[in-house]
Parts: C-alpha cells; sequence; structure tokens
C-alpha cells in the first residue's frame, strides 16, 4: 500500500522493470506485497510553529480513534504523543505548524522529517499556508528576532497538504484512512494542494470572483473558522482584519476544485 | 445522462391548500420540508427567508410549518442558503438539517460533505438536500432592473415572479406583466455561464417546473435518503402524484433544456479554457461525456 503510494509521487525506489522471472518468484514478491499491506503505517507527528489544535483535532475522532490508534495505525513519534526523543523512520510524518527560519532546532526537525518520512503531509493551515503565523513580525521577548514564519513548502519537499484551522476531525480520519487503503483519488486534491501556500481570504476575490466563477451560494462564508466572509450582495466580502489566511474558503469553493465523480460515488449516483 | 442519476421522476403536488396558495408550483419543497418536521426526520430547515427589502431573500433557519410556507416562492436572485448551514448547527442546534439548493449551492455543500477540510461536524447533519432546478441567477439589479425600469411598476407590488414559456413573467394583484426572456439576457450572473447542472443533480430530490402542468412539479428522488422521505411523504398524503408527461411538454421539454443549458456551458468552458482562464470543470475534450458535470 505504502509502496504504492511511495511509486506514485515518485518516492522511494524505482518501480522494477517488467520481469521476465520465474514464477516461484513472482509469487515470493507477491508475499512479500501482502505482508507490507499488512503492516500498520507508522505514523510520526511533528510539532512545528503550531498550537496543538491540529493534534486536538485528530482525536476528536472519538467513535474510531480506539480502532485507530490499535488495529490501523502506529503512532510511533510525537511530542504530546509518544516518549521518545529521537526520530525514527516513519511512513507518514503529520507536520503541525509553521516553520520560524530564526530557530535552528526547528529549520533542523523540519529536514530531518524530510530525510526520515516516506510521505510528509502539512497538517494544518499553518504548516500548509502559514495560516495566522503569516502576521509574526518579531520583536517579543524572549526572542525578538523570532520574526520570519513560512509554510513547511517553502523548506522543503510535501507531498499532501490537509489545510484547516484546524482541519477537521473527518477530514483527518477520511485521509489516514485513504492513506491505509491507498485511495489516490481521494488523496489527489491534497496533492494538489501541497502547492497552495500563499492562502488568504482574498483569493475569493482573486480567484473567484475576478475569475467569472462566483455564482454566490455561500460555502466559502460557511467555511471560513473565523467569521470572516460574510456574503453581500451574493459576493463574498472578506474582512481582512479577521482574516487568518487560513486558505479554507477558497479550498472549500465548488469553483476552486470540482470532485464529481467523488462526490457521485459518497452519494451512491 | 443529462437528467443526472435518479431513482424515479414523477410529477407532483402538495396537497396541503395553504402550501398550494403560495408556492411556486407544486409546493413540493414545502411540503417535504414540513412533512419531515413533524416527522422529526429534520429539526429545521435552511429556506430563503423573506427580508424587509422586497424580493431579497435571506438565508435563514426555519424552525416551524409557519416560517417554512412563509419562504415559498421563487425569488430570482441570491440567497446564500450554503453559509446558514454551520449557523443551524452550532448556534440552533439542529442535529438534522434540511436545506434547500440551486444547483451550484448543492455542489457546494456535496463537496463540503466529500472534502470536509475546516468544516467540523457538520457533513453528516445534512439530513434532506432538495435541490430545485435553475437555469440561471441574476443579481437583485437586474430584478430592478427588469421590473422598475422595463415594466415600470415599483417592486412591492410583485406578487410573484416567473420564468417560462419565454418570458419573465411579473404576476401583480391585478395584472400579469411580461418581457422577453431575451431582454434578461446579459443580465445573468457571469459564474452561471460555466454551470452544467440544470435539474439539481446532487439533490437528494430535486424538483422544478419544467415538465409538469401549472401547479405541479416534476420531482426526482436521487438518493436513498431523498427516495425514502419523498415515497413516505407520498404514502402520508401531503403529496400526491402521477406519471410524468412522457410527451413533448414532459421530460422530452425538461432533457431539451437541461441539454441547452448544458450545450452553451461547455462552449463557454472550452472558450474560457482557450483564453488560459481558470475553470474548475474539464475541457470537452477531456470527457467522455460532454454533458457530465464533471
Amino acid at each position: 500500500m505504502l509502496a504504492r503510494i511511495k511509486e506514485f509521487l515518485g518516492l522511494g525506489a524505482k518501480p522494477k522493470e517488467v520481469s521476465e522471472e520465474p514464477k516461484e518468484v513472482v509469487s515470493k514478491e507477491e508475499v512479500e506485497k501482502v505482508a507490507e499491506e499488512k503492516t500498520k503505517p507508522r505514523i510520526g507527528y511533528i510539532h512545528l510553529s503550531g498550537c496543538t489544535g491540529d493534534g486536538m483535532s485528530l482525536t476528536e475522532n472519538y467513535d474510531i480513534l480506539a480502532d485507530l490508534l490499535t488495529d490501523m495505525v502506529e503512532i510511533v513519534y510525537g511530542q504530546t504523543l509518544v516518549d521518545l526523543w529521537e526520530m525514527p523512520e516513519m511512513d507518514l510524518a503529520l507536520v503541525e505548524g509553521s516553520c520560524c527560519l530564526q530557530d535552528e532546532h526547528s529549520l533542523h526537525e523540519l529536514m530531518e522529517v524530510r530525510e526520515k518520512a516516506g510521505l510528509v503531509v502539512a497538517f494544518g493551515s499553518c504548516a500548509a499556508t502559514g495560516c495566522f503565523t503569516r502576521y509574526s513580525r518579531g520583536g517579543q521577548q524572549a526572542q525578538p528576532n523570532h520574526e520570519s514564519f513560512v509554510p513547511i513548502a517553502d523548506l522543503i519537499k510535501v507531498d499532501c497538504a490537509i489545510p484547516g484551522c484546524p482541519p477537521s476531525p473527518e477530514i483527518i480520519a477520511k485521509t489516514v484512512v485513504a492513506v491505509i487503503n491507498g485511495d489516490m483519488d481521494y488523496l489527489q486534491p491534497m496533492i494538489d494542494l501541497a502547492g497552495y501556500t500563499e492562502a488568504c481570504g482574498c483569493d475569493l476575490q482573486l480567484k473567484v470572483v475576478n475569475q467569472a466563477l462566483c455564482t454566490g451560494c455561500g460555502t466559502c462564508a460557511m467555511a471560513c473558522q473565523t467569521r470572516a466572509v460574510s456574503m453581500t450582495n451574493g459576493r463574498p466580502e472578506v474582512n481582512s482584519a479577521r482574516c487568518i489566511k487560513c486558505g479554507i474558503c477558497y479550498v472549500q469553493c465548488p469553483r476552486s476544485w470540482w470532485p464529481a465523480d467523488r462526490i457521485k460515488k459518497d452519494l451512491g449516483l | 445522462m443529462v437528467l443526472g442519476t435518479y431513482k424515479e421522476v414523477v410529477t407532483a403536488r402538495s396537497t396541503d391548500k395553504q402550501i398550494q396558495k403560495v408556492s411556486q408550483d407544486g409546493g413540493i419543497v414545502s411540503a417535504l420540508f414540513c412533512y419531515a418536521l413533524e416527522e422529526k426526520l429534520i429539526d429545521g430547515a435552511v429556506v430563503a427567508g423573506p427580508t424587509d427589502e422586497f424580493w431579497k431573500p435571506a438565508p435563514m433557519v426555519a424552525m416551524s410549518a409557519d416560517e417554512i410556507i412563509a419562504a415559498a416562492g421563487t425569488k430570482y436572485t441570491f440567497s446564500p442558503n450554503v453559509l446558514m448551514l454551520k449557523q443551524a448547527v452550532r448556534q440552533y442546534g439542529l442535529e438534522k438539517v434540511g436545506t434547500v439548493a440551486i444547483p451550484c449551492q448543492t455542489m457546494g455543500i456535496r463537496k463540503m460533505q466529500s472534502y470536509p477540510f475546516g468544516v467540523r461536524f457538520l457533513a453528516d447533519k445534512i439530513a434532506l438536500l432538495t435541490g430545485i432546478f435553475c437555469m440561471e441567477n441574476f443579481p437583485f439589479v437586474s430584478l430592478e432592473t427588469f421590473i422598475s425600469e422595463k415594466m415600470g411598476i415599483s417592486m412591492e407590488l410583485v406578487e410573484k415572479m416567473d420564468i417560462g414559456k419565454g418570458k419573465f413573467i411579473v404576476e401583480t394583484q391585478d395584472d400579469v406583466l411580461t418581457i422577453p426572456l431575451k431582454e434578461t439576457h446579459g443580465y445573468e450572473q457571469a459564474g452561471c455561464k460555466v454551470c452544467l447542472d440544470y435539474v439539481a443533480e446532487l439533490a437528494d430530490v430535486s424538483t422544478g417546473s419544467v415538465g409538469s402542468p401549472d401547479g405541479w412539479s416534476t420531482v426526482f428522488t436521487r438518493t436513498e435518503g431523498g427516495e425514502t422521505i419523498f415515497k413516505a411523504a407520498v404514502e402520508a398524503g401531503v403529496i400526491e402524484t402521477k406519471p410524468v408527461n412522457e410527451g413533448k411538454f414532459g421530460l422530452e421539454m425538461l432533457t431539451k433544456l437541461a441539454t441547452q443549458k448544458k450545450e452553451k456551458a461547455m462552449k463557454e468552458i472550452d472558450k474560457r479554457k482557450g483564453m488560459g482562464l481558470p475553470v474548475p470543470f474539464k475541457a470537452s475534450s477531456e470527457k467522455e461525456d460532454p454533458l457530465a458535470n464533471v
């Protein structure tokens, strides 16, 4: 399963060439494949300049959390979760928070995650878009020089992003299940969103209204997690003083990207 | 499929005289919400309610049959109902929400349910999504232009608005005024021009006037949930049905209009893509079925 994801993302070993090897070798590979499929993905949780809200949101999957932790995944690393100082190898690393460029330790940790994890996920809007750390400008004790915070994709290759401040418990559960099942179709928007790092409420104006796409449906205003978006004469109006640049309004807009096939499948249509 | 996936299509109307009196067509949306509310299948419904300004709706959470009926009738301008869903769940504490939506709104809601990135604990609380057919929508000022300027009457005298038989129709207490639909062209909102959904293909139940006689609606049941509620309402006698007219003014007309809308939108999508503008839908060359809503 993870091999499939790694292969898809161009990580890890190159796909084997079509083999002309004897059958028994193929079946041996199949056995290994099955064995690998049964391995629980090793998940790490890395906490940079975030508020732990994304991690909290994960734990709000009350109904499935016990099953998830006992049967489906193995949490191998993470402050607040695992008593371990050395970062181990991981299949999947959920990185919460943006990265402070003046903090050597954060930079080092982020580089280490990229080395040790098969898949790096920008977990939550701080990691994905910078979110409200975009407003940081230093000048506060005890580290007045800690002023520059960037989304992690500015520094390392990010494989997928789960924006949200925080991401909903449901999207976290859906993503983990999709990873376990190797459901690349479901994950595709998240892979695409890894490139969406410069988010702002004004994207509604620039990328939807200005592009003749807005229909005034109100989804953006519903999605905004800080109530910065209201609707005036059928168009979104962003209160920039409330906008935290999480990107959710644009991500949830039905005119930014449109997963028709998945929706029909989910509805049984 | 230009009419989307559906289980059944019928012609139907509410049997409630009070609803019949105020409804746009067969009163299906009002009847379904009133029934679902009574049977506790929903705790409330997000509808396009009246405001202080005549014919300018605003989304509201209706918690009673009276409030639902007060919102009956089509308003040909924006009511961003989707934004109210969160209030319905958070401020009103609803666990089972009904909502009425035009196609683009159903698209926002369904996308949120499949990918609830920042939207927590709402996706599974949408209990009944009633979709209405929609050819296009107008900014409020466009409506004012049709009525105040072109027809020369005050908005507050208007009792009903309708689009049909190639005309934009306005009823006052003692008059029926029309302008040819041609004269409304250029006043639609631009976002409608790339819309590939006419009959609310992603709703639980979708309904609209085309395909049925006056005072009746065409109804598609689409999802299992939608079918269950609609059938129960019919069984309870709050909705009466008859077979949809297969002839020229039935499904044939509906299919024709849906095809027209989709072909026109597909052309616009291709054109915009050709100019390098972003459109979230596939170009006709990328699709198996150029009229599919993808």
